[in-house]
């Protein structure tokens, strides 16, 4: 069944009341959610309580949709929301990702430039390797690192990220950009020790 | 990546990776890498950071969260 299809049949069984709707949709949907979550708050517990929140939160509210996104940046946008809210709890000093567009200023330049794609497919892959892109998502502004996750790790099109988190789809794709840049320079500095160990 | 160039090709080397560049723009990049140690070094770096993103794990939404979810919402009779 095609998404948008989906989405309406299972709009219309849970605003019938239909529980095994909420079943279904939690389904479908939690998974997304919750990694989401897991890279805005970098902790478990509180991943979870954004996905309560969202689910809680969309399923009170689910008259206001009004189907001109997909349910499921719908619910991104909301689980987002209730990301940032926590985020702003728990550091009342925290600058949330802004919204609105902004000037993005110069782009990172590149400074490392060392050739680590020929390491073993091992080194590349290990859980070490992975534990520190994991940390590097977590230290990138979280102006980037929302529409990172997004885009490159959930796999939504640049008009989705862009709907869900209330940017223009140019900033989306300078966002991406700059992110990259930012994690490629971070996993070189990483890699670079085994490269120079390689050559 | 001090050049000039280099730098003025930098803002186009996403829409050049995931295939959305214009076809003057991907002359611009190919023809500069191929004079260009550094900038290569620097696309395939890029290529490679996005293509091992793309392979991490995507873990899911624990059981007992989810548990602790339907239990939130009421809808504990749901649990398959």
């Amino acid at each position: 069944m095609a998404a948008i299809e989906q989405d309406r049949e299972l709009l219309e069984r849970i605003r019938a009341g239909d529980k095994t709707a909420c079943d279904d949709c939690i389904r479908i949907h939690s998974h997304s959610i919750y990694r989401l979550a897991l890279r805005l708050m970098r902790d478990e517990a509180d991943a979870e309580d954004v996905v309560q929140e969202t689910f809680l939160s969309a399923f009170k509210g689910i008259d206001r949709f009004d189907g001109r996104s997909g349910l499921s940046t719908w619910l991104y946008r909301i689980g987002f929301n209730a990301a940032m809210m926590r985020l702003r709890r728990r550091r009342p000093e925290f600058v949330p990702v802004d919204t609105i567009d902004e000037p993005e200023g110069d782009l990172p330049i590149p400074e490392a430039l060392v050739d680590w794609c020929l390491l073993p497919e091992q080194e590349l892959v290990r859980a070490e390797a992975r534990a520190e892109m994991e940390r590097a998502i977590g230290e990138l502004p979280p102006k980037l690192r929302a529409v990172f996750v997004m885009r490159e790790l959930e796999e939504l099109s640049t008009g989705e990220t862009a709907q869900a988190l209330g940017l223009s789809e140019q900033a989306v794709k300078t966002r991406l950009h700059r992110a990259r840049l930012l994690l490629r320079e971070r996993l070189t500095g990483y890699f670079a020790a085994g490269a120079s160990a390689n050559l | 990546m001090s050049h000039e160039g280099c730098r003025h090709l930098l803002a186009g080397l996403s829409d050049y990776l995931d295939g959305e560049a214009s076809a003057e723009l991907c002359a611009e990049i190919q023809k500069h890498m191929a004079d260009c140690g550094k900038c290569r070094v620097v696309i395939n770096t890029l290529r490679k950071t996005v293509e091992l993103y793309h392979r991490l794990p995507r873990p899911a939404f624990p059981d007992d969260a989810r548990e602790r979810l339907y239990k939130s919402l009421e809808l504990s009779g749901y649990l398959k």
